[in-house]
């Protein structure tokens, strides 16, 4: 059976869910083989051994946080030589788009990115992608090369598929261009104790209706209920209520839970791009004709400040 | 010696229009209003400013794409953009993102540069990937979606804020850049400028010109292929209510019913 590289998203050894997605992804076209690379790489292959990977490849280098993506190019393509693949799978992240590009380039293929779904194809594996704000979804296929395809969070389940997993030293030599762009400085997140936005079950979002940076404590409140994630429209990012990082749009994060709750949040194009996708909708939303009910499986036309709290002590209540 | 920037810009259908794709499964230019992508635009202020704090500089701003794509560039230069520069060919109808980096590629290495910037991605194709490519293309540092951005003594430096971490980021130039809609907003044209816009050059570029055989590509050309394009049926109506005092414990409800509770 053909072989399918999986590019692993990891930090310090733990990996990050959306490459288990990858993995059940990879399983549909082939035996998945994780690349794993930096600090830690070597202790992400139990996880990957369990979720399916035949192989885990590893190699630690202090280039690769020292560096912008291009050594990360270097590696994955020692290892598309190392293994000729039927394809390569990178999870949608910024970085993880730009070291699939850089790779596809070299390598003489296709790239498709934000890839939704992956299934097997006759000729080759064929990608559902959703465009246009989510208004068309499309099946695409790389069709000279190697298919490079990234695949966004929470496009498939992470399934236990116990592998071999044995590791592998990978040998790379980075090339003249790996120490272009020097990482002079890094900041990480302060964690917040959420989920990644992206890949949250449930996201609960505020937008222009909750008024002012204050009173995101009552979205806050709410998402702790339910274990959610905290996303913000670009009204309310623009506002200066709620960080950049947090925001869901098309100049932000595309979401796609199981569960979306927009409150004070009109429905811009610009937001649906982002969230439209989710698999049921909700809105608290005092206007009602905002666009955003167009959307939902159940809305409430009335006042965040009355309805969202309510909501919240009614969650608490039932789990008693 | 002046410091030569090139802003790459796309000109895109109107998101806010209703986009939809063509017979041949390449998005419909015809039928939406086109104009500068948005993202774009803040590529350009940057290239504005970061000119007007060097002593001496140049801003280019290259596009390629049809005839209307001119519209684009024009907005660029009534911005304050120095000249512009069009690359169309019939033969570029169905470019995919490889092989317009290729073009772009070209055309800036014809053009001559110091610095490059791009939007973070456009707004219609949304990959974020031309930048990357282009780097890769022309052997030089990519210093990409920056919310952040300055120039100094032939260094570009930026922060790039990412999902676990916010990074500075630092290399020499020539330099291919990408900024975010972080990176300040963008002017509006002024009247002088879209009056100064009309006098200023637009050269045009065919592929010839940048030594591109017409089956490097194009549809013929490309690495990827849509098979179909559906459109997403609209949701089916919910159940909408009027907050009397229950709207929370009927939400509730609902998410009790759908097992989120």
């Amino acid at each position: 059976m053909a072989e399918v590289l999986v590019y692993v998203d990891h930090v310090d050894g733990a990996v990050r869910k959306p490459t288990l997605e990858l993995l059940t992804l990879a399983r549909r076209i082939g035996e998945p083989v994780a690349v794993a690379l930096g600090n830690g790489a070597a202790d992400t292959a139990a996880t990957l051994a369990e979720h399916g990977a035949v192989k885990v490849l590893t190699h630690d280098a202090s280039e690769y946080a020292e560096y912008l993506v291009v050594p990360k190019v270097d590696a994955l393509q020692a290892a598309h030589e190392a293994v000729s693949p039927a394809a390569v799978l990178v999870p949608s992240s910024a970085e993880g788009k730009e070291i699939a590009a850089r790779l596809a380039l070299r390598i003489g293929s296709g790239i498709i990115t934000d890839a939704v779904d992956i299934e097997a194809g006759e000729e080759g594996p064929v990608a559902t992608q959703s465009v246009f704000a989510a208004s068309f979804t499309t099946k695409s296929r790389v069709i000279k090369g190697t298919p490079v395809i990234t695949v966004k969070p929470n496009s498939a389940a992470v399934e236990a598929a116990p592998a071999a997993g044995a590791v592998e030293a990978l040998s790379v030599s980075f090339s003249d261009q790996a120490t272009g762009t020097k990482v002079t400085g890094r900041t990480p997140r302060e964690s917040t104790g959420r989920p990644e936005l992206t890949e949250a079950a449930i996201v609960v979002s505020g937008g222009r209706g909750v008024n002012g940076a204050e009173n995101f404590s009552i979205i806050e409140a709410l998402a702790d209920q339910l274990g959610a994630a905290v996303g913000a429209s670009r009204a309310a990012v623009d506002a200066g209520w709620y960080p950049h990082t947090n925001q869901v749009g098309q100049t932000g994060k595309s979401v796609s839970p199981q569960l979306y709750i927009a409150n004070g949040i009109s429905g811009a194009i610009q937001h649906r791009a982002g969230m439209q996708t989710s698999k049921t909708i909700v809105a608290v939303n005092k206007d009602a004709e905002a666009p955003i009910f167009e959307l939902v499986d159940f809305g409430v036309v009335g006042d965040l400040f009355d309805v969202v709290p309510q909501l919240t002590d009614e969650i608490k209540t039932r789990k008693g | 010696m002046s410091l030569r920037i090139v802003v790459t810009v796309k000109y895109v259908p109107d998101a806010t229009g209703d986009r939809h794709f063509a017979d041949d499964l390449t998005v419909d230019r015809d039928d939406v209003d086109g104009l500068l992508s948005e993202l774009d635009e803040y590529a350009v202020e940057q290239a504005l400013q970061i000119a007007e704090d060097a002593d001496d500089a140049e801003v280019t701003v290259l596009t390629v794409g049809p005839e209307d794509a001119k519209d684009a560039l024009r907005k660029a230069l009534s911005m304050g953009a120095d000249k512009a520069i069009h690359v169309e060919d019939d033969d570029l109808h169905g470019t995919d993102a490889i092989g317009t980096s290729l073009v772009l590629a070209k055309a800036i290495e014809k053009a001559g540069y110091d610095l490059v910037i791009s939007g973070m991605a456009s707004t219609d194709g949304t990959m974020g990937v031309v930048p990357a490519l282009v780097a890769e293309r022309l052997g030089v540092p990519q210093v990409t979606l920056l919310s952040e951005v300055s120039v100094e003594d032939g260094t570009v430096k930026g922060r790039r804020d990412g999902d676990a971490a916010s990074e500075q980021l630092e290399a020499r130039l020539p330099a291919i850049v990408s900024v975010t809609d972080q990176s300040g907003e963008a002017r509006y044209p002024s009247f002088k400028g879209i009056m100064a816009a009309k006098k200023k050059p637009v050269e045009s570029w065919d592929l010839s010109d940048l030594d591109i055989e017409a089956e490097e590509v194009g549809l013929d050309g490309a690495f990827t292929k849509v098979e179909t394009a559906t459109e997403r049926p609209a949701r089916t109506a919910g159940t909408i209510v009027k907050d009397e005092g229950e709207g929370g414990k009927q939400l509730a409800e609902f998410l009790a019913g759908q097992k989120f509770i």
